[in-house]
C-alpha cells in the first residue's frame, strides 16, 4: 500500500509518544525527533502533536520557533552552522563564512535549491581554543581554514545520498 | 584519549568513584555537612554555595526530588564543562549520584546543549557501565535504601536554557523563559519538585569533595572563593585552553602562564562577565571580586574594542528571550550605540544616555542575562574612551 509522506509522520510521531510520556515534558524530545527525521518540523507535524499533548497548536508553534535547533522551514540535508561568537570571531570566522558563501553559492540563512546544504551562523560552541569552529548536523570541525571548508563541504557532496539520511549525514 | 586540557588537572589523580563509595557509608546529613564546610561555591558563574542549595533542598518535604546537571554551557569563552564530560563523566556522574543520596533523590537529569550532541554516545556509554558496576540504578553499592538514575535531556540551541529556571521550562516543554524567583529551584523546580540543579564542575568538585575531605578543598583559593577553578582560556595568547588554578588568581598570573602578557584587556565571565583593561591586571578572578564560570578571552594590543563589544551585544540581542522588555529593547539599543560609535557618529549626550540605560537593564532585567548583558559594553565604555569617541572613517 502507498503510505504518503503525512501518514508517515503521523505514525512516527505516534509511535515516538508511546516511547516517551504523553505529557508536555514529552513535547521537545518529540520535536527534536521529527527535526532529526524529517529535517524540520512541519505545520502538520504540529498539529499532530498538538492533538496528542491535548495543546494548543500554537503552543508547539511558540516551542519551535523559540529554540535555534528547531525549524518551521524545510533544511538542508546538511546544516552548516559556523560559530560566530568572539573567540571564534577573532581566529578567522569571516574568512572561513565567505570562503563557505563560494562554495555553495548562498548567503548565510540560505538554503541550496537543491537541498543539500543550509548555512547558518551559530554562537558560541565550545570550541574557543580551537576556531573557528563550526558544526555540520551533530558533528564538530575545528580550526576550520578556508581551504578546509572547501574540503569539508565536498566531503558532504560526496556522502549525499541514503547513506547519510541513515546516518544523519555523518561524515568522516 | 589525547587530553583536551593543558597541564594537570586534580580530576586526574581522583579515582573517580572514591567520593561515592564513601557517601554510601555516610549519612545524608554528613554529606551535606562536608559540602558545607568546603565552602565550595557553584562552579558555573553564579557562586551560590552549593552546601546551602543542597541542604534547602534536603529540607524541602517532598514525594519526588531531582537533580539537575545543567551542561548546557554557552557562555562565549566557556568550554571546561565539555572537556570535563569528554574525560571526566564519570566523576560527573558520581557527583550528582551523592548529590542525590544527600538530598534523597532518586533521579537525576543532565540537560546537556545541543551543540554538544557528538558527546551524548560517550556519555551514555559511560551510564551504561556505572550501571552494570552497581553505581546506578536499585540499591547502589548494596545500600538496598539508597536508588538513584540518570537520564540525560537535549537542549535545542538556547544560551537562555542556562538559567536554572530556564533550563526546568525547558524541560518541562516550554519556551526557556526564566521563572520569577522566588520559589527557586530547591523548592519548586522541575514538574514542581524540589531540585537542585548544579554546573557540570561543580558536581565533579562535590565528588572529589567527599573523597579526599572539605579540608583539602578549602586549604586551597581564598577565604570567601575555596578551592580550584577550571578556566577555559581563548583569543589571543600563546596556548589557548583548559588550566587549573586556585580560585583567587590575579590575571596577571593569569596571562603569565598561558602565554598572553602582551594583552591590551581581558574579558573575565564570557559575554556577561567585565572587560578589565591592563592597568587592572592585578584584579583577581574570585567571587569577592570578578566572579567567573571560568571564561577568559584575552584581547591582543591590535584588537579594536568596539569590534568586541559589538560581537557580545550581537549575541545578547540574538539569545535575549524576549520576556521583559529592558533586555529585549535594551540591548538592541546598545548594539546600535555601539555600530553609530563605530561610525562616528555618536555625541557623548547620547553615550551619556546609554550608560544610564546599561545600569537600568542591570536593575531591571527579570533574569542574570538581561542584568549581566550591558557589564561588556559599559566596562568598554569607561575603560577605553579615548579608544572609541570620535572616530573618523575615511
Amino acid at each position: 500500500m502507498l503510505v504518503t509522506e503525512n501518514e508517515r509522520l503521523r505514525q512516527n510521531i505516534l509511535d515516538w509518544a508511546d516511547e516517551l510520556n504523553r505529557d508536555r515534558s514529552a513535547l521537545i524530545p518529540l520535536l527534536q525527533r521529527v527535526q532529526k527525521r524529517y529535517s524540520s518540523v512541519s505545520g502538520f507535524a504540529m498539529q499532530v502533536i498538538a492533538d496528542i499533548l491535548d495543546i494548543h497548536p500554537v503552543e508547539v508553534y511558540s516551542v519551535v520557533s523559540f529554540y535555534s535547533f528547531l525549524d518551521h522551514k524545510p533544511k538542508g540535508r546538511f546544516i552548516i552552522r559556523l560559530c560566530q561568537t568572539i573567540s571564534c570571531a577573532m581566529a578567522g570566522k569571516d574568512r572561513v563564512a565567505r570562503q563557505l558563501e563560494n562554495e555553495l553559492g548562498i548567503r548565510f540563512g540560505e538554503t541550496t535549491a537543491d537541498g543539500k546544504f543550509t548555512l547558518e551562523y551559530t554562537n558560541c560552541l565550545g570550541m574557543c581554543d580551537r576556531g573557528p569552529a563550526m558544526l555540520v548536523n551533530d558533528q564538530v570541525f575545528t580550526q576550520v581554514s578556508p581551504e578546509r571548508a572547501h574540503e569539508i563541504v565536498e566531503k558532504c557532496r560526496q556522502t549525499f545520498g541514503t547513506f547519510a539520511l541513515q546516518d544523519q549525514g555523518r561524515i568522516d | 584519549m589525547k587530553a583536551m586540557h593543558q597541564g594537570d588537572l586534580t580530576f586526574s589523580s581522583i579515582d573517580p568513584n572514591a567520593g561515592l563509595k564513601r557517601a554510601i557509608q555516610m549519612k545524608r546529613i554528613d554529606i551535606i555537612g562536608e559540602i558545607s564546610r568546603s565552602k565550595m561555591r557553584g562552579r558555573g558563574g553564579a557562586g551560590f554555595p552549593t552546601g546551602t542549595k543542597w541542604n534547602l533542598a534536603a529540607a524541602a518535604v517532598a514525594p519526588k526530588k531531582y537533580i539537575v546537571c545543567n551542561a548546557d554551557e554557552g557562555e562565549p569563552g566557556t568550554f571546561k564543562d565539555r572537556v570535563i564530560l569528554q574525560e571526566f563523566a564519570d566523576l560527573v556522574f558520581a557527583g550528582m549520584t551523592i548529590a542525590g543520596k544527600a538530598i534523597n533523590a532518586l533521579e537525576g537529569i543532565v540537560y546537556l546543549r545541543a551543540e554538544y550532541t557528538y558527546l551524548l554516545s560517550h556519555l551514555e556509554a559511560v551510564l551504561d557501565q556505572r550501571r552494570k558496576a552497581g553505581l546506578l540504578g536499585s540499591s547502589i553499592g548494596g545500600d538496598e535504601s539508597f536508588s538513584f538514575d540518570i537520564t540525560i535531556r537535549m537542549g535545542s540551541g538556547a544560551y537562555i536554557c542556562g538559567e536554572e529556571t530556564a533550563l526546568i521550562e525547558s524541560m518541562e516543554g516550554f519556551r526557556g523563559e526564566p521563572r520569577n524567583r522566588p520559589p527557586y529551584p530547591v523548592d519548586t523546580g522541575f514538574m514542581k519538585h524540589p531540585t537542585v540543579v548544579n554546573n557540570v564542575e561543580t558536581f565533579a568538585w562535590a565528588a572529589c569533595i567527599i573523597a579526599r575531605g572539605a579540608d583539602w578543598f578549602n586549604a586551597v583559593g581564598t577565604d570567601k572563593s575555596t578551592g580550584y577553578k577550571l578556566f577555559s582560556i581563548s583569543g589571543d595568547v600563546q596556548r589557548p585552553g583548559v588550566y587549573e588554578f586556585p580560585m583567587g588568581i590575579m590575571v596577571s598570573d593569569l596571562l603569565k602562564e598561558v602565554g598572553g602578557s602582551d594583552a591590551k584587556a581581558v574579558q573575565i565571565g564570557g559575554a556577561s562577565g567585565h572587560c578589565v583593561p591592563a592597568s587592572e591586571f592585578s584584579r583577581t578572578c574570585a567571587f569577592e571580586d570578578m566572579s567567573t564560570g571560568g571564561s577568559v578571552i584575552v584581547f591582543g594590543p591590535l584588537r579594536d574594542m568596539l569590534d568586541i563589544a559589538e560581537n557580545f551585544l550581537e549575541f545578547f540581542v540574538e539569545e535575549s528571550c524576549g520576556q521583559c522588555t529592558p533586555c529585549r529593547i535594551g540591548n538592541v539599543k546598545l548594539l546600535e550605540g555601539v555600530r553609530m560609535l563605530k561610525e562616528g557618529t555618536c555625541s557623548m549626550t547620547y553615550l551619556k544616555e546609554l550608560l544610564s540605560l546599561g545600569e537600568t537593564m542591570q536593575l531591571a532585567s527579570k533574569c542574570g542575562l538581561g542584568q549581566s548583558s550591558p557589564n561588556a559594553f559599559l566596562s568598554i565604555v569607561r575603560h577605553f574612551k579615548p579608544e572609541i569617541m570620535g572616530r573618523v572613517n575615511l
